[in-house]
């Protein structure tokens, strides 16, 4: 049976990570490579590495980051972050990443994800969608949430599932940082309208959480950052308790 | 030893190139015939469309090549698909090594997402491949279109129906999942290949 996915994921500046971490046996906590293989030996399914550096200069780092995770981790990632066009997709991807995420450059240019479908295949674009509830609407965001669309969140992850998107990566502005769960009503209804994998982002705070967004929310995965960097929440621990709920997990 | 990965546009072929780094093996990343034939391994990876990666075989001859080869050969996710008679995605003839067609994944109920991404276990293993296996693994799969359990199969995975998680015939082995991206249990399968 096919296993939930647990995901966490990596913000990355200058080829370093961003949020500090807890974890004392690393030699180099900002080192990418070396939490990331962490994770890996911990059970994590897959990794998402989000470039947040803005720099021409920044982008060759990440790439040369790319490609010492590639090298040195054997479960697949994704990488996201200041990917534009296609030309972006295929040095990220001749780097050695899995998949790609796309965000804003997507809601600019929806052209772009059958553009990527068509030339690496479906299963290569992740698009990410940051959208906040207000009054019973969910409007998605560009730039890192910073500027409002008119698009609604259903709207758009239905267009991109039919234009060719392998993956939904939604991320609730509502409930990203506030550690009370993820936005389970509304993964539930955007699961509902989609025939791709559909991932949860925002809001984990206990292992509960993750029971919660893959029951209720009826997410494929789920991904998380902080509370695996610091060490809040255990991957270990947190596939043994979904285990011990029935949720199919590898372990 | 000398392996050798089949060089074409397929998208995972570093992938494939870095794992067997990990395992100590130094491949040759080629389309030359004779590096192909003379290799003592051959590794044949695959992500992408059918058609256009089927043509482009066809158009550098390494259709044929691929076909004569006599030494351990494995094909990776599309490779194991291109190694069949048919494959329904870009109605595309395949390489006609294993007398089977690929179809693609009808879901059930909604639930069933296409493709199917992620881990899954392989069971009712039959091969040399999966030596050493004594409790149900988990491997990587990515992928909307699928081979039918039929005599060739060497592992199945469970997705809406069992199917062909791994293909075998005289020397021609293929994995439908990525022994690559597996973790450790891909690493096994990948060194097991080796050691034939």
């Amino acid at each position: 049976m096919l296993a939930k996915r647990i995901i966490p994921c990596l913000d990355i500046k200058d080829g370093k990570t961003v949020k500090g971490t807890n974890f004392e046996n690393l030699r180099n906590a900002g080192d990418p490579v070396e939490l990331g293989k962490l994770y890996s030996d911990q059970g994590a399914d897959e990794l998402t590495f989000l470039d947040i550096t803005a720099s021409f200069e920044g982008r060759k780092t990440f790439t040369d980051m790319v490609k010492k995770v590639a090298a040195n981790i054997s479960i697949p990632f994704t990488v996201g972050g200041g990917i534009n066009e296609l030309k972006d997709v295929e040095r990220l991807l001749s780097a050695g990443a899995d998949k790609v995420s796309i965000n804003s450059s997507a809601i600019k240019n929806p052209q772009l994800i059958e553009d990527i479908a068509k030339n690496f295949g479906q299963q290569v674009c992740v698009v990410a969608i940051d959208a906040k509830e207000s009054n019973g609407i969910w409007k998605c965001y560009l730039n890192g949430g910073r500027v409002e669309t008119d698009k609604t969140l259903f709207d758009w992850a239905h267009e991109a599932n039919e234009r060719g998107a392998g993956e939904i990566l939604f991320t609730s502005m509502n409930h990203d940082g506030v550690k009370e769960g993820y936005a389970n009503e509304a993964l539930a209804r955007l699961s509902d309208i989609l025939s791709i994998p559909l991932i949860a982002s925002g809001g984990a705070g206990c292992m509960e959480d993750f029971y919660d967004t893959f029951n209720e929310g009826k997410a494929d995965a789920a991904l998380a950052a902080s509370v695996f960097h610091f060490g809040e929440i255990k991957i270990p621990e947190l596939k043994e308790y979904l285990c011990s709920r029935n949720i199919n997990v590898r372990i | 030893m000398k392996v050798a990965i089949v060089k074409y546009n397929a998208g995972n072929i570093y992938s494939v190139d870095y794992a067997l780094k990990r395992l100590g093996v130094d491949a040759e990343i080629t389309a030359d015939k004779e590096k192909l034939m003379s290799a003592d391994k051959v590794i044949f990876p695959g992500v992408g469309e059918a058609k256009t990666t089927m043509d482009h075989l066809k158009q550098c001859g390494l259709d044929r090549v691929i076909k004569d080869l006599k030494q351990p050969l494995l094909g990776v996710c599309l490779g194991m698909q291109l190694m069949c008679n048919y494959m329904e995605e870009g109605d595309t003839t395949g390489l006609g090594i294993f007398d089977v067609s690929v179809k693609r994944f009808i879901p059930n109920i909604h639930i069933e997402k296409v493709p199917h991404m992620g881990w899954n276990t392989i069971f009712d293993l039959k091969d040399e491949l999966f030596k050493g296996f004594t409790k149900e693994e988990f491997v990587y799969f990515v992928h909307s279109y699928y081979v039918p359990v039929n005599e060739f199969t060497a592992a199945k995975t469970e997705y809406i129906i069992p199917f062909s998680a791994s293909l075998h015939r005289d020397n021609f082995y293929a994995t439908q999942f990525h022994p690559e991206k597996s973790g450790k249990t891909g690493e096994k399968i990948l060194q097991n290949f080796l050691n034939l």
